[in-house]
Order: structure tokens, then C-alpha cells, then sequence
């Protein structure tokens, strides 16, 4: 017979009392990690949206006024390209990526549509590392949910620019147009467009997006600016901006570094994101306090009615010698053996309940999360010890005859 | 080697006291044989447990082997008993969920024998008390007179030098309690030192001396 021998035999001669006091551990863990798992996946499904949408800060001329987020840089206004420089050399945190951008109106074969000078990431790069400074010698990681580390693969130009609004490389006489440019002017691929004086090679037509970026013709920068002798002018800066520090006020930040401007957010997917996730979290916080309470409560109520109904048979072990480490430890070891149960089973049962109702209740796909294991099992193992041990310990202090009922 | 000073027990009842043992001399060399009587309520069962150090006095001092019991702390006077002392108590106190081997072997356990040793003494002492077709019982699926032998064959795991036994043949009909008795007589023939509550006049006589307790006052008897 071993300690182990004696916990196991009694918790399966008396599993009924037990049953309740499981249930409130194995049930309060299934509820936390059932939590966490919806919640991490649904902040991970918010971090993939606002990288579909590409950019969610706009830096506008101080006048702009912002109908549309998508036609938003289509304005007379304009103001000096100098400020992107200003924006990479600063020490802010959270800027994925700079992207300035002039619009012109233009005119082809009796049609109107936009052209959209940008500048490829080689030469902002390029200009960036010039000046020895700037957001892409920042560490990579940034906030990490932007960047297309899942993707092995690079994806295609075309992708590239329609999901983050960033290409590579860009020649000065090159083009890309939008699909809906393609049918109206019938040019594809490989096609010359002459446009406002100027012939360009198209090197891509762009995937339809549904949005106005579908009539565009998308130049390089530099040639645009040349085109319309404005100078080096820009009306619009778009930011990719980790969520997290846009909360935490990045977009006032910018405005204070560039306090000529106008600097909004996509703030309806931010905020109602942010704050669907800070729900998510809160709630898990009220839920960790619940099931610390009522978890810890119900082991601790039923250690002591546990102790009282063993008394008898503690008094016996103590009266065959039994010291109060073998007490406590018995006792001790039943509540490790049911916190480990409970975590583990919470840990199952959470994640089996996160993987199917996720997808009902949050619109998201949910994978079970392994990391949450440890977490879960120290969790409940934790509660189930501490609420364990004043029973256990006011159990050894039993004179043995005292609970014997004889004398 | 047992010796007990002025020994005085007494409860607090609902704000009275009652006084269950008063002023105890009593001593008892190795290989005695001591049967105490006396009419129930008188405090044969609290000088018992006092001599076997589950029961703190109120005064005095109980020795064993010189060594003042209740002026070692709670561990090491469990320590003392799990060596030197066998309790056969009144109503048994089996384990109810653990088999007769499983209680057999719960001093084995505490005196941290291994499993092997703990199996093999256990079925053992099984035997020696005729009862080693039932193993694998449990209490309530064993008879009284059957508990009773499970609770002897305990008593007897650690090897103790001193056995008490609280009206071991109380709830047995004559014929067990004769044997019983006969098991005591073993016992002390291997030269236990046993203490025995009796109510059992034949019993008593067995004993090589008998103490009286009256309203909690010993007067010894003969021997
Ligand atoms: N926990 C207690 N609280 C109050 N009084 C007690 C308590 N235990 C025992 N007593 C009293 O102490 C006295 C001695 O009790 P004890 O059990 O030693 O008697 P006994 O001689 O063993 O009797 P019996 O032969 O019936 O077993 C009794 O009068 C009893 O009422
Ligand atoms: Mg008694």
C-alpha cells in the first residue's frame, strides 16, 4: 500500500460528495479556456481584416474631409512628401508601413479616372536607409500581426498591392490598372496607355476589388509629380498601424509630428474590434475571478466536510502512528489529484466547446491551443491546493481520540 | 515499564466537569498481563487510551519505558505508538474502504516497509488469526467476529511491546471470545506486555492481575 493507494480508494468509495466540488473546478476551467481560445482566435481574425483593408491611418491635408475611406486621398490639397521622411525618422512604435500617394484626376478616351502616383518599397527603402533611419530597420516583429509571416509563399504584385497597397518595384514608365480600366479602355497587360502626355507600359492589371482603387491607374510617384510640376507633394499618407498602439494613441502622436495635417483611423473596424476584444478579455477576467471564488470555495467546503466525516479514520491512522505529514499529504495529494483532473478535463472540454461554438458565437473558425494546457492544469491544480490545505492541516491537528467518540 | 503519576482525567461538559479519572498510580513491568474491570462509565476505556497515548491527562504523567509520553510532541508520541504499542479498539476502527490485507498493512505502510514486505507480513498475520480466505474483504462484508480477528492481526504489524485491547470480546459470542482470550494469553506469552478491558469475568481471571476502577478511582484488585 502506498499513500496514493489510500487517497485513490477513498475518493472512489466516496466519488457522490466529490462529484459536486469537481464539477465547480471542471466546469469554471472549461468556461476560461473556452474564453481564451474564442478570444485569441477572434483577435487573430481582427488582426486579419484590418490586413485585408491594408492601411488604417490616413494622413489628409488639414482641409480633407473623409466620405469615403477608399477616395479619401483624392483631394486638391496637397503637402510636402518631407512628411513621410519626418514619420520614418521618428521614434514612434507601431508604424508597419508608410505609404505616400498623390492623386490627379485624368482623362482617357473621353473617360475620367484617377491617377495615383506611389512609390515602390525599394526606393522608400532605399530613401529610409539613406537617412539612417526609419521604420524598416525597425525590428521586424513590430506588432507582428500585420506582416505576412504565415505566408511561405510571396505573394503576387497584383495581391500584394491590392491587400496592403505596397508593391516592390515600380519602373517610372510602368502602370497598373484597375479592373474596371481594363474593360472601359480595353488595354490589358503589356498594353501602352497614353496618359496627360505621357505613354506607360501597363505591367499588371489589379484583381476587382469593389472599390474605387478598380478605376485607378497607379503610377510611380516620382513621375506623377513630375507630370502635374507640383513639386515633391503628396496628399496622402497611408499607415498601416498596429491595433494595440492606435489604442493606445498613436494617431495623436502623429498628429502632434505633423500638426499640419489631418491624421483620421479606420476607426469603426478599429474601435468596434478593439473594443469587441477588450469585452472578450474583461470578461475572462470577471471569469478567472468567478472560478477562483466558487471553485476554491466549493474544494475548500467539501475538504471540510471531508475531514469531518473522516475523522474517525484519520483518528485511527494517527492512533497506528500516523504523523501529520501523512495526514496532510493525503489530503493534499486528493486535491492534486483533483485539481489535475478538472484542468485537464477543462482544458478538453473548453477547447471542444471553443472549436464548435466558436464559429456560431463569434464568426470565427477556432483551433484548439495546446499552450493552454499548462496554463489550465496550474490553474486549477493551484486552486484545489491551497483550498486543500487549512482542511488538511486542521485535520492533522485531531487528537486521535477525539474523533474516536468512545471516551 | 508502564507507569502512570497521579494521573486525573476530566471533560468539560456543558459548563460542568466530570471527572472520569482521578489521582491513576499504577505500574505494570514487561510481560504483565493486566485485566481492568469495573462498571461502565467508571473510566476503563480513558485510562486505556491515556496508557496508550491517544489521550493528552488533565494532570500527572504517564511513562513508557521512562519516557514521559505526553511531554513529547503530537508527532513524536505518533512516532512512539506506530513502534511500540498495539490498540485494539473497542469498536474495531477498520478502514472501511481498505480490504483486511489493505488495514493489515497500514502500520507496514507507516513504517515505510515496502509493498513486497507489506503483502507477505500482512497475509501472514492474516493467517495466524484464520483469515486468510478473506483477503480481499472489505469490513462491512466481513462479520463481526471477523472484523474483530482483522483488528488482531493489525494490532500485531508492528511487533508492538505493549498490546492494550479495549473489551476485545465484547461483541463475540463465548465460544469466539474464548479464543480470543486465548490470543491474548499468546500474546503476552511471547512477552508482550497486555493491558485488557474486560466485562468478561473469565477473562479477567486469565490475567495475571486485575485493576478495579470505581467512579474513577483505581482499587487495585488482587495481584
Ligand atoms: N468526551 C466526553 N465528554 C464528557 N464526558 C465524557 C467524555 N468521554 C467520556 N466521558 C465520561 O467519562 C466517564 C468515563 O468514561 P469511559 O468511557 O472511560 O468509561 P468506561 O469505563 O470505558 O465505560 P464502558 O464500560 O461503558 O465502556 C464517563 O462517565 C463518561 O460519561
Ligand atoms: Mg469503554
Amino acid at each position: 500500500m502506498k499513500l496514493r493507494t489510500l487517497v485513490w480508494r477513498e475518493i472512489f468509495e466516496r466519488k457522490n460528495q466529490l462529484a459536486t466540488s469537481f464539477l465547480a473546478i471542471f466546469l469554471g476551467i472549461t468556461a476560461i479556456v473556452a474564453i481564451k481560445n474564442i478570444t485569441f482566435y477572434s483577435e487573430k481574425a481582427v488582426a486579419r481584416e484590418l490586413d485585408a483593408l491594408g492601411a488604417n491611418i490616413l494622413v489628409l491635408p488639414k482641409s480633407a474631409t473623409v466620405q469615403d475611406y477608399y477616395s479619401a486621398d483624392m483631394q486638391d490639397e496637397t503637402f510636402p512628401e518631407a512628411y513621410v521622411t519626418r514619420l520614418s525618422l521618428s521614434d514612434l512604435q507601431g508604424l508597419d508601413n508608410l505609404s505616400p500617394k498623390l492623386s490627379v484626376p485624368a482623362e482617357v478616351k473621353g473617360r475620367r479616372l484617377t491617377l495615383t502616383g506611389i512609390l515602390p518599397k525599394s526606393e522608400f527603402q532605399a530613401k529610409a536607409m539613406w537617412e539612417g533611419a526609419g521604420i524598416f530597420t525597425r525590428p521586424e516583429e513590430g506588432c507582428g500581426e500585420i506582416a505576412d509571416v504565415p505566408d511561405v509563399f510571396k505573394p503576387p504584385v497584383k495581391e500584394t498591392l491590392v491587400r496592403t497597397r505596397i508593391i516592390d518595384d515600380l519602373g517610372p514608365e510602368e502602370a497598373l490598372v484597375g479592373s474596371d480600366i481594363e474593360a472601359l479602355l480595353g488595354v490589358g497587360e503589356g498594353d501602352s496607355l497614353a496618359l496627360l502626355g505621357r505613354t506607360f507600359k501597363i505591367s499588371a492589371v489589379l484583381p476587382q476589388t469593389g472599390t474605387v482603387d478598380d478605376s485607378r491607374v497607379f503610377a510611380h510617384l516620382h513621375t506623377v509629380q513630375a507630370m502635374t510640376d507640383q513639386g515633391a507633394v503628396i496628399n496622402a499618407i497611408e499607415i498601416v498601424g498596429c491595433c494595440e498602439e492606435i489604442s493606445a494613441g498613436l494617431v495623436e502622436k502623429i498628429n502632434k509630428l505633423l500638426p499640419d495635417a489631418k491624421v483620421v483611423t479606420v476607426t469603426q473596424v478599429v474601435d468596434t474590434q478593439v473594443k469587441t476584444n477588450q469585452m472578450m478579455a474583461s470578461l475572462s477576467t470577471v471569469f478567472l475571478v468567478i472560478i477562483v471564488l466558487v471553485g476554491g470555495a466549493s474544494i475548500a467546503n467539501y475538504m471540510y466536510a471531508n475531514v469531518f466525516e473522516r475523522r474517525r479514520e484519520i483518528g485511527t491512522l494517527m492512533a497506528l502512528g500516523a504523523g501529520s505529514s501523512v495526514i496532510v499529504r493525503m489530503f493534499m495529494l486528493k486535491g492534486l489529484l483533483l485539481g489535475l483532473v478538472g484542468g485537464v478535463g477543462g482544458y478538453v472540454l473548453g477547447t471542444v466547446f471553443a472549436v464548435t461554438f466558436g464559429p456560431r458565437v463569434a464568426g470565427i473558425a477556432v483551433m484548439p491551443m495546446p499552450e493552454l494546457v499548462p496554463w489550465a492544469v496550474g490553474l486549477s491544480v493551484g486552486i484545489a491546493l491551497v483550498a486543500s490545505c487549512l482542511p488538511a492541516r486542521n485535520a492533522a491537528c485531531l487528537d486521535p481520540c477525539a474523533t474516536f467518540g468512545e471516551v | 515499564m508502564l507507569r502512570m503519576e497521579g494521573v486525573c482525567k476530566s471533560y468539560n461538559h456543558r459548563a460542568s466537569t466530570v471527572t472520569a479519572l482521578r489521582d491513576a498510580n499504577v505500574t505494570m513491568d514487561r510481560g504483565d498481563y493486566v485485566s481492568i474491570v469495573g462498571p461502565s462509565g467508571s473510566g476503563k476505556s480513558t485510562l486505556l487510551l491515556m496508557l496508550g497515548g491517544m489521550l493528552s491527562p488533565t494532570g500527572g504523567r504517564v511513562f513508557v519505558d521512562g519516557r514521559s509520553l505526553y511531554d513529547m510532541t503530537p508527532n513524536a508520541r505518533a512516532a512512539f505508538r506506530k513502534e511500540n504499542i498495539g490498540f485494539v479498539f473497542q469498536t474495531f476502527n477498520l478502514v472501511p474502504y481498505l480490504t483486511s490485507l489493505e488495514n493489515v498493512q497500514i502500520p507496514l505502510f507507516l513504517a515505510g516497509e515496502d509493498e513486497a514486505t507489506q503483502q507477505d507480513r500482512a497475509t501472514r498475520l492474516l493467517e495466524r488469526v484464520g483469515l486468510d480466505d478473506r483477503l480481499d474483504h472489505k469490513p462491512s462484508e466481513l462479520s463481526v467476529g471477523q472484523q474483530q480477528r482483522v483488528a488482531l492481526a493489525r494490532v500485531l504489524a508492528n511487533d508492538p511491546a505493549v498490546v492494550l485491547a479495549d473489551e476485545p470480546t465484547g461483541n463475540l459470542d463465548p465460544e469466539t471470545g474464548r479464543r480470543v482470550i486465548d490470543f491474548f494469553d499468546e500474546l503476552n506469552d511471547e512477552g508482550r506486555t497486555v493491558v485488557m478491558v474486560t466485562h468478561d469475568p473469565r477473562a479477567a481471571e486469565r490475567a495475571k492481575r486485575t485493576l478495579r476502577l470505581v467512579e474513577g478511582s483505581v482499587i487495585n484488585g488482587q495481584g
